[in-house]
């Protein structure tokens, strides 16, 4: 065994942490980090700051690193590339050893990932594009709840996506005239309604009667239609022990699904909650405001396919992924990354839909993604060509904003839905037919009809701020 | 803006109780059927015939019509047995199923004879 001599001083981080004949582990947890540099400073030796920053380093050599076998610790800056029509920054891999993180913990993975490394003085600008979570990792964490297909067989559907609509006026509503909109979405034919990620406990509403009334409509939908329904209610409390007592009485009074919003109300409370859910055979679904501040800069932050495999692993059934068509940012190669990123037990590399790293999930269950925001009738044979039936779609505006109200505008979703997937199953190209498809249906549906006629025009086309990394100079 | 059309649907009037995937749209004819049937053998999806008296049309287990057709892609004789299962309980909804036994769940279901709803 080779001796190790204790000199103090500052050494270069690349004479330590820049390995470019490592071969990863397959235990290894993976990063690619998107950097900026400062002018002037070699790449490996920035590429090797952040491995070391991110694991064992510090500034300065300590004559405790000669304590324990920092070889064995380290991260490893294994690899660097160009980033592709883009030459002010380049991509990073680093290797970390599994042991540097406690089991079943994406708190304590990112506090190491992106922690104090985030303010290094070196960088311009730092991204965490994508990380590979090894399978003995994901085995160490609960993951969903129940999963696509325990829902599913919860719910009783089969053979298309979710039906849902987030309630508006987001602020404002009485607990009773809340539920008064709930019951109107359920009975026209949805098949799930949401709390709006601010309803919390405001003192024009408070959750406690939120919940009752929200499940009086529920319970109501169901006897009226025959079908079953759910309502998420959101949990997201300022403690966590005010979380788990809202979520007790949901429980209590039969709901069969509840609410979180994972990144303001934390990691922490995040997988608590799932574990709580898991227990006690609830339904998790999952907000994520906060998240276009982490993942919006192309050149700084975390980008939206780490968030989701942090979700997958922390716990949810439902996570809001984009819609690709309607108000909200998302590139469309990019989301169907991050969907199947959500969903799929295993996940291949594929640069064209921005995916660095193969992601194997094991038997991890799946979680359902979400498109919500801006989207309507008229984007629905879109959205099933690209969602597929493995999605909940929630149409807010274009459900409560239905000129009959919101039963009219629910049956009207629930045609166009219905109607685009009979005809993907016949073999029609969907996308393509759409309008035929839907004017078709509306003949037997006065609802579409008008649906159809009211939000013909809208349509949100801005471009993209996050772009996938392709060469387009 | 156009008059405002009451949504018809009562707890009291059976022809309110849907039936899950494919019951907002109208029933379909034999030919679109059997066109949904083809998808489902496509897909690999092994079919199924179940019914139930229409009363009881929200509990998770209806009357299985014999066994799942496992292997089965004769689209024909998935018909022949969803319409010998129509006869035999013509009251009834009857649904027919896909099971995927790969990710241990319905590929799709629907109803394909609707029963008198009460």
């Amino acid at each position: 065994m080779a001796v190790k001599i204790y000199n103090a001083g500052v050494k270069e981080y690349r004479q330590t942490y820049w390995t470019p004949d490592y071969t990863p582990l397959d235990t290894d947890i993976l990063a690619c980090f998107k950097i900026t540099p400062q002018p002037g400073v070699p790449r490996e030796e920035v590429a090797a700051a952040v491995a070391a920053e991110s694991s064992t380093g510090t500034w300065t050599t300590v004559w405790t690193d000669l304590l324990t076998d920092l070889d064995y610790y380290k991260g490893r800056a294994y690899k660097i590339e160009d980033v592709p029509g883009d030459d002010t920054c380049y991509y990073a891999f680093v290797a970390y050893p599994i042991d540097l993180f406690e089991e079943g913990s994406v708190v304590n993975v990112l506090t190491s990932l992106v922690g104090n490394v985030f303010g290094f003085k070196a960088l311009r600008a730092l991204r965490l594009e994508d990380v590979r979570f090894p399978i003995a990792y994901v085995k160490t964490c609960g993951g969903p709840p129940a999963g696509i297909q325990v829902e599913r067989d919860r719910f009783n559907k089969y053979g298309r996506a979710l039906l849902g609509c987030t309630i508006k006026p987001k602020l404002g509503l009485s607990a009773k005239n809340y539920g008064r909109a709930v019951y109107e979405c359920l009975r026209g034919g949805l098949d799930l309604t949401k709390d709006d990620e601010n309803i919390n406990s405001q003192p024009f509403m408070r959750w406690r009667d939120r919940f009752q009334f929200v499940v009086e409509a529920c319970q109501k939908a169901e006897r009226e239609t025959g079908e079953r329904k759910g309502h998420y209610l959101n949990v997201t409390a300022p403690t966590p022990e005010e979380m788990y007592k809202r979520a007790e009485f949901a429980k209590e009074l039969g709901a069969p699904i509840i609410m979180h919003d994972y990144l303001t109300g934390g990691l922490t409370a995040n997988t608590g909650l799932a574990n709580w859910c898991r227990n006690n055979g609830m339904l998790l679904h999952i907000h994520r405001a906060m998240h276009a501040v982490l993942d919006r800069n192309p050149h700084h932050g975390i980008h939206f396919r780490v968030l989701t495999k942090v979700l997958r692993l922390s716990g949810g059934d439902h996570l809001h992924s984009g819609t690709v068509v309607g108000k909200l940012e998302g590139d469309r190669a990019a989301t169907l990354g991050w969907i199947d990123t959500m969903r799929d037990k295993f996940i291949k590399e594929d640069r064209s839909r921005g995916l660095f790293f193969d992601q194997d999930w094991g038997s991890m269950p799946g979680v359902f993604p979400v498109a919500s925001g801006g989207i309507h009738v008229w984007h629905m044979p879109a959205l099933v060509a690209i969602f597929g039936d493995d999605a909940c779609l929630q149409f807010g505006g274009g459900t409560l904003g239905h000129p009959w109200g919101n039963a009219a505008g629910a049956a009207a979703n629930r045609v166009a839905l219905e109607a685009c997937v009979e005809a993907r199953n016949q073999g029609i190209e969907i996308e393509k037919e759409g309008k035929a498809i839907l004017t078709k249906a509306a003949k037997s549906s006065p609802e579409l009809k008008i649906a159809m006629e009211t939000w013909k025009e809208i349509k949100f086309e801005f471009d993209t701020v996050d772009k996938l990394d392709i060469a387009h100079k | 803006m156009s008059e405002v059309i009451d949504y018809k649907s009562r707890v009291s009037d059976p022809a309110s109780r849907k039936f899950e995937t494919f019951s907002y749209l109208p029933a379909m004819s034999d030919k679109d059927i059997k066109k949904q049937v083809q998808y489902l053998v496509s897909k690999g999806w092994n079919p199924a015939i179940e019914h139930t008296e229409p009363e009881y049309i929200m509990d998770s287990y209806w009357y299985m019509w014999k066994l799942p057709m496992f292997g089965e892609t004769d689209v024909d004789r998935v018909l022949a047995e969803a319409a010998a299962c129509h006869k035999a309980n013509p009251n009834n909804h009857v649904r027919l199923i896909g099971y995927n036994n790969f990710n241990q769940s319905q590929g799709t279901a629907m109803v394909i004879y609707r029963g008198k709803t009460v």
